[in-house]
């Protein structure tokens, strides 16, 4: 049985070096999740890294990334497993008349016609895995109950096969934009970490993580207009992954200094809806485009 | 108390302030604070928050009530040895220049701990009320606040922040903000040494607000609306999200049998998924007739907002606002527009709805149901939304009776709790007897009817 970290300064540490800068909630976080083999429940707005933690817990740890990437209609054919049908029929052609039934029903219900998907993979494992469950707020009702089971006991019941165990249990991160709310169930075996906007220090020190080539001077800038547009009410304010991608337009334009018309000139890198960005260029006063 | 007694209390004060926290939840916060050192204050909150807390909006509630049951620190603390109530008359003592002067400075300079032991010492000097009888509480936010007031340093805060290389309207922000934080702090430091002289469980019963999509409309302060104000977008696309999904779920139609042959090929001609034809989603026309007089006016702007924003699950939508004289208002809902726009501009049109300024429900259906003919039809659902006080003026019953009949369905959403209908001159009973009439005070409740309408 591993130990995913030793303590929760050695998660930001370790987390820090595979490129993921926490604070100390999202550390300790990390930690029990890890200490208790609890799967962990990231929920917060868009573009603020809570896929990105699950892959550096992963980076971190020297584990594999199994990812399930959740939508609408998502099965447990989708999910879990499924029978390869198509090469069953060919095999059930193939043996003609010469095989018994039993011989062939024994023969197509094998590993070999199995087909695993990833919540099955993840924990079939035995090098230690990152599960990733991503967006499950977007699933079916239906598919909670089946994650229910995996996240509960690591195990998966195959009627054919008999009861797969997690011989390793994988870390298991599920992330959620919270536009449907996750069943009291779910959220009970879970633990819960809420992932927010970052102070401006920190913001800082991601931007400048992210985009290493971006003078100290624009990213504090940049980082104080983000600021102020999020304590607007806007539709979507600015995310991190929004902040980065400014930074890195900047770089790409090789801004020296972000004065107004830069940043009216840019703002359609952060800002995606057009209400919100009259109103920011209001608000912020710039020059007329 | 023991450590064991002080975690049941926590967890009891918790549900009873709304978490649902389970045994085995508790079990868990148990074996996670096994796992984690405690000699810091913030990671016993953390590994607290991370098993018991499973909805961002109760966090806030979770937090308050967290600093009761676990104070930064008891009486005044180590660094506050020899604080002693103020004494003689209390408003021009040295104490208080002395304590402004050092409040200015902490402010200037945003030192967040220089604040907290301020307001700790803000509290044990200026907010004491000794000598008071039983049952009331010693201590005070309130007088502490009052004799200190921040609020005057704002000019001088703002000054020094110019000075630094601030333009003018962010060292108003700046200002205003960190004012706010030590007004925060000092209600934090009152709260907890009230619990430290009566117990926690009193405290919590008394101070803890509900979650803000559970705080009543017509409750909420300035600060609560901007709250909900931005939850209302994030609330109507939670819902169109689960509106298309349920939508989904019941969309299939008939079998598409040329679908599921053509599918079948795959696998040698079994079919072993079935295709469906899709079934048309019906939709109907919305008409909401709006009560703005002072008295709902923040219920009306709210839920005004969130049917167009969900614009989407109606064909359409046209909304009327009246006092005693009834105007269209659908155009200010252009797509796409600005949350903070619509509201300027609704509460601006607000004025031409009223002719003589007092609500009167029967001169305000009675036009309604003149001047606009049309807009009530068999397509469409009748809203009204208002708490049905109409000044003891002629109800027009009759009038209301005719349009609910000509409509498809029709509601009427009240702001006020069922047992203050029918007191007073509200006709909510009366009129209740010809539209099903709904409670809806919180955005929670709002979300549901909402939800159930479409």
């Amino acid at each position: 049985m591993t130990t995913w970290f030793e303590s929760p300064d050695d998660a930001a540490t370790r987390l820090r070096e595979a490129g993921y800068l926490t604070d100390d909630a999202t550390a300790l976080t990390a930690y029990l999740a890890g200490a208790l083999e609890k799967p962990l429940l990231v929920e917060g707005p868009a573009g603020v890294g809570k896929t990105e933690l699950a892959k550096a817990v992963a980076r971190a740890a020297g584990a594999e990334l199994v990812r399930l990437q959740c939508y609408e209609g998502l099965d447990e054919a989708r999910a879990l497993y499924e029978w390869n049908y198509k090469k069953q029929l060919l095999r059930i052609q193939a043996a003609g008349g010469d095989q018994s039934w039993s011989e062939t029903h024994d023969d197509i219900f094998t590993e070999e016609f199995l087909l695993t998907r990833p919540l099955l993979s993840a924990i079939r494992r035995d090098e230690p895995t990152v599960l990733l469950v991503d967006e499950v707020d977007k699933t079916d009702i239906e598919v909670e109950g089946l994650l229910l089971e995996v996240l509960s006991d690591f195990q998966v019941t195959i009627p054919e096969l008999g009861t797969v165990t997690a011989t390793r249990r994988p870390f298991v991160v599920l992330t959620s934009n919270a536009s449907r709310e996750l069943s009291e169930a779910v959220k009970r075996r879970c633990l819960f970490l809420h992932l927010d906007y970052p102070d401006a220090e920190r913001e800082r020190a991601i931007v400048t993580s992210q985009v290493p080539r971006l003078d100290d001077k624009v990213v504090a800038q940049l980082v104080d207009v983000v600021v102020r547009l999020r304590e607007l009410e806007l539709k979507k304010a600015p995310s991190i992954a929004e902040s980065v991608d400014w930074a890195r337009t900047l770089v790409a334009l090789q801004v020296g200094d972000l004065d107004e018309a830069t940043v009216a000139r840019t703002l359609g890198v952060v800002l995606k809806h057009a209400s919100d960005q009259q109103r920011a260029a209001r608000e912020l006063k710039l020059a007329a485009r | 108390m023991s450590l064991l007694d002080t975690h049941i209390g926590f967890v009891e004060a918790l549900r009873s302030a709304g978490l649902s926290v389970s045994l085995a939840e508790g079990l868990d916060a148990i074996s996670a604070l096994e796992k984690v050192h405690w000699h810091d204050r913030e990671t016993v909150r953390a590994a607290y928050a991370a098993t018991l807390v499973k909805r961002q909006p109760q966090r806030v509630t979770f937090d308050a009530v967290f600093d009761i049951y676990f104070p930064r620190l008891i009486g005044s603390g180590v660094a506050g040895d020899g604080l002693e109530p103020a004494v003689g008359p209390q408003d021009t003592g040295p104490d208080l220049e002395r304590f402004r002067e050092a409040l200015a400075d902490a402010l200037a300079a945003g030192d967040q701990q220089a604040l907290q032991d301020l307001a700790v010492e803000a509290v044990a000097r200026f907010g004491a009320m000794p000598g008071r009888g039983p049952g009331l509480s010693s201590w005070s936010a309130y007088t502490s606040l009052q004799r200190v007031s921040p609020a005057e340093l704002m000019d001088r805060l703002v000054q020094g922040l110019l000075g630094q290389g601030l333009d003018d309207e962010q060292a108003q922000r700046t200002a205003g903000r960190r004012v706010g934080d030590f007004t925060r702090l000092v209600e934090g430091d009152a709260r907890r040494r009230i619990a430290e002289e009566k117990g926690p469980e009193h405290v919590t019963d008394v101070t803890v607000r509900p979650t803000i999509d559970r705080l009543d409309f017509t409750a909420a302060r300035r600060s609560d609306l901007e709250e909900m104000r931005r939850e209302i977008y994030p609330l109507a696309r939670r819902l169109a999200a689960r509106l298309t999904k349920e939508q989904h779920a019941r969309r299939r139609g008939p079998l598409d049998v040329r679908r599921t042959v053509r599918a079948s090929i795959a696998t040698g001609g079994v079919p072993l998924t079935t295709h469906h034809r899709p079934k048309r989603p019906h939709r109907t026309d919305l008409v909401v007739l709006c009560d703005v007089s002072g008295s709902v006016a923040n219920f009306a702007q709210f839920t005004l907002m969130l049917v167009f924003a969900l614009r989407e699950a109606f064909s359409g939508v046209r909304a009327f606002t009246f006092v005693d004289d009834v105007v269209e208002v659908s155009d200010s809902f252009r797509p796409g527009a600005d949350v903070v726009e619509v509201m300027e501009s609704l509460s601006g049109r607000i004025s031409q709805a009223a002719l003589w300024g007092r609500t009167n429900y029967g001169r305000a259906l009675t036009r309604f149901a003149e001047e606009h003919p049309d807009a009530v039809g068999p397509r469409s659902s009748l809203l009204v939304l208002g708490d049905g006080r109409s000044n003891y003026s002629d109800l027009a019953l009759p009038v209301l009776g005719d349009l609910a009949g000509r409509a498809r369905h029709a509601w009427w959403l009240n702001p006020e709790h069922p047992r203050h209908w029918g007191t007073g001159d509200s006709a909510a009973d009366r009129y209740g007897e010809i539209v099903p009439m709904v409670e809806c005070r919180n955005l929670a409740q709002l979300g549901e009817f909402v939800h159930g309408i479409v």
